[in-house]
């Protein structure tokens, strides 16, 4: 018997094997220094993350498969491998003092982030379905954990258990999907499932059924409506710099796999999934706006705030066309960096223990912390689509491209929709710069690390908002992959 | 097409509504007594000594997760055992950098002290 064993160029996984080095080493150093001589560990995970980005940069251009054609080595992959490093890299940076005052300083945790963070860049260079799925697992039980990391606490405990429980079941949902379309196809290489599909296999009943379960797969991890329900719940109840990452990262990763599948091997039969998607991309953004309106906990508003987001970028992949990718990219970095710059706000804000996660909670803030208020009024014009933020030039790529595509009127559900959100959002504004705080809630306690991530996200927002051209670039060749569109 | 699948669905039918069947006509039926005993929950033909509804100590699933971590581990190394000639040194490689991930967790475990019972 022989085995051909494939060539395999392991650079070109070079991100991935520095990320999962570091997480081994983390979790040997963990076990073998005693306590309270780890207050290090944050920072060389961010070392870690950065050697990452870095290699991620310098493969940048590379193209093709690899690993007997499992992973796919693209500037789409590496735009996504940037992000996630993004995201995890000012998570980091938002959690460090936050842990401290729980006394939930585990270093554990930034194991776990790394693990994710892992998952997530699985998904999104996946060439297998299979190997999406695993993706998906490593990024899942990371979060499971990370989202009941506050033992003592009862919401934390239910936010954990809810998450794991629907993740099981959306899991399943994938995994039935795949199934499906392998019956259909024979095969769970995107590249041969494209093939198959464009040979004709095109309305079989089997691979609709099954691209509708994918559908189902991922719109409970990027809590597209009517698959929406945990996200409240859990966003609520994880620890804050959880939510952030969940509500970032998690999303992130799961578009970035959908949009994958989707551009590259279902672009042939998009008479079959674009009204299915426009209906749920505009059930997702109204219900996500409405309902926000109605919340007083921040926590719970950004949650509703992340499902009508998820909608705007559903709208993205309903158009379907050049443009849409390209949105898609570039809304995904713009979200990135108001929505953790908004949760980082809201972890200063909280103060000691989350004691104060209610919106007037922010009254006055303007006059006591001004630099404060002001980085939060930043974040909060992003999400609503305020010029000259990041989030009107990626509400603005996106509506383009609904409408470049011929769908009209989704982009007038889409900008009515925006109209609706800017009202819960400049409400938090309002409440900061035109009402007298309620009492006296303590001082707010600034550390370098967090207030850098509020920096850099602050700036970030205003600075590919003024300045899109170079992102659109970026993205722009990171979407050249997808010929059908 | 799909005809040929219908000897599976005759096959459901028949398994499902047997066992329907079977549990409707005992139950309709047979001859009910209840006594003190015979109510007692099932316990290996034991008396039961105390309620079932037990908290178990976190260390018992502690250790059935490490056996399960590791028994997957042996099973790995059934099949590249198998075709371990065929696979060379790459296999080797592939499965030293396998087994030196899990040993990371064995270590884990070990410095965190979860193997201590007590």
């Amino acid at each position: 018997m022989t085995i051909s064993i494939p060539s395999i160029t392991l650079s070109n996984i070079g991100p991935l094997l520095t990320l999962t080095v570091a997480g081994l080493l983390l979790l040997l150093m963990d076990a073998l220094t005693p306590k309270g001589k780890k207050g290090y560990f944050p920072y060389l995970s961010l070392i870690a993350l950065v050697i990452a980005a870095v290699q991620t940069t310098m493969l940048w251009n590379r193209s093709g498969t690899d690993f007997a054609r499992m992973i796919y080595v693209d500037n789409f992959a590496f735009f996504f491998y940037l992000i996630f490093l993004l995201a995890t890299g000012l998570t980091i940076l938002i959690s460090i003092k936050y842990l401290e005052d729980y006394h939930r300083n585990l270093e554990e945790y930034y194991t776990l982030l790394i693990f994710a963070t892992i998952g997530m860049m699985l998904m999104a260079a996946g060439g297998h379905l299979i190997l999406i799925f695993l993706g998906l697992e490593i990024l899942s039980i990371a979060i499971y954990i990370l989202a009941g990391l506050f033992r003592e606490d009862v919401k934390s405990n239910e936010a954990a258990l809810k998450y794991l429980i629907l993740g099981a079941f959306s899991s399943a949902f994938l995994l039935f999907g795949m199934a499906m379309l392998y019956g259909a196809t024979g095969s769970l290489f995107l590249d041969d499932l494209a093939q198959a599909i464009k040979a004709g296999v095109g309305t079989n009943p089997l691979l609709l059924f099954g691209m509708g379960l994918l559908i189902v797969g991922f719109g409970f991890k990027v809590s597209s409506v009517p698959f929406h329900m945990w996200t409240p719940d859990v966003y609520e109840g994880a620890p804050t710099s959880v939510t952030a990452f969940m509500s970032v990262g998690t999303k992130a990763a799961a578009f970035a796999a959908l949009v994958r599948i989707f551009f590259l091997v279902f672009p042939e039969i998009k008479m079959e999934w674009n009204m299915l998607l426009w209906g749920l991309a505009v059930a997702t953004m109204t219900l996500g706006n409405v309902v926000a309106i109605a919340q007083t906990n921040i926590k719970r508003m950004l949650a509703y705030s992340s499902i009508a987001h998820a909608g705007y970028l559903l709208v993205a992949l309903v158009a379907a066309n050049q443009l849409g990718a390209i949105s898609f990219l570039y809304y995904l970095v713009a979200y990135t960096l108001m929505n953790l710059g908004a949760f980082a706000i809201v972890i200063l804000v909280a103060r000691k223990k989350d004691d104060y996660i209610n919106i007037y909670d922010y009254c006055g803030l303007g006059f006591q912390y001004p630099a404060l208020a002001a980085a939060m009024s930043v974040f909060m014009f992003a999400l609503a689509g305020i010029p000259p933020t990041a989030g009107f030039v990626g509400k603005f790529y996106v509506f383009s491209a609904a409408v470049e595509a011929g769908y009209i009127w989704l982009a007038i559900i889409g900008v009515m929709n925006s109209l609706i959100s800017v009202f819960y959002y400049l409400r938090i504004t309002v409440l900061m710069y035109m009402r007298p705080a309620e009492a006296d809630l303590g001082p707010v306690t600034m550390t370098p690390a967090i207030s850098s991530a509020v920096l850099v996200t602050a700036a970030g927002v205003l600075a590919i908002g003024v300045f899109p051209g170079p992102l659109y670039e970026l993205a722009l060749n990171s979407v050249k992959i997808f010929v059908g569109l | 097409m799909l005809i040929s699948y219908l000897p599976i669905l005759v096959y459901l039918i028949i398994s499902i509504g047997l066992a329907v069947l079977i549990v409707a006509l005992s139950e309709a039926l047979g001859k009910k007594t209840h006594t003190a005993v015979k109510d007692l929950p099932y316990e290996c033909g034991m008396v039961p000594i105390s309620d079932a509804r037990h908290r178990y100590a976190v260390k018992f699933y502690v250790i059935t997760m490490f056996f399960l971590v590791f028994d997957i581990e042996a099973i790995f190394l059934y099949p590249w055992g198998v075709i371990f000639k065929p696979l060379g040194l790459f296999g080797l490689i592939e499965m030293g950098v396998f087994i030196l991930i899990l040993m990371v967790g064995l270590a884990y475990v070990w410095g965190k002290g979860a193997l201590e019972w007590e």
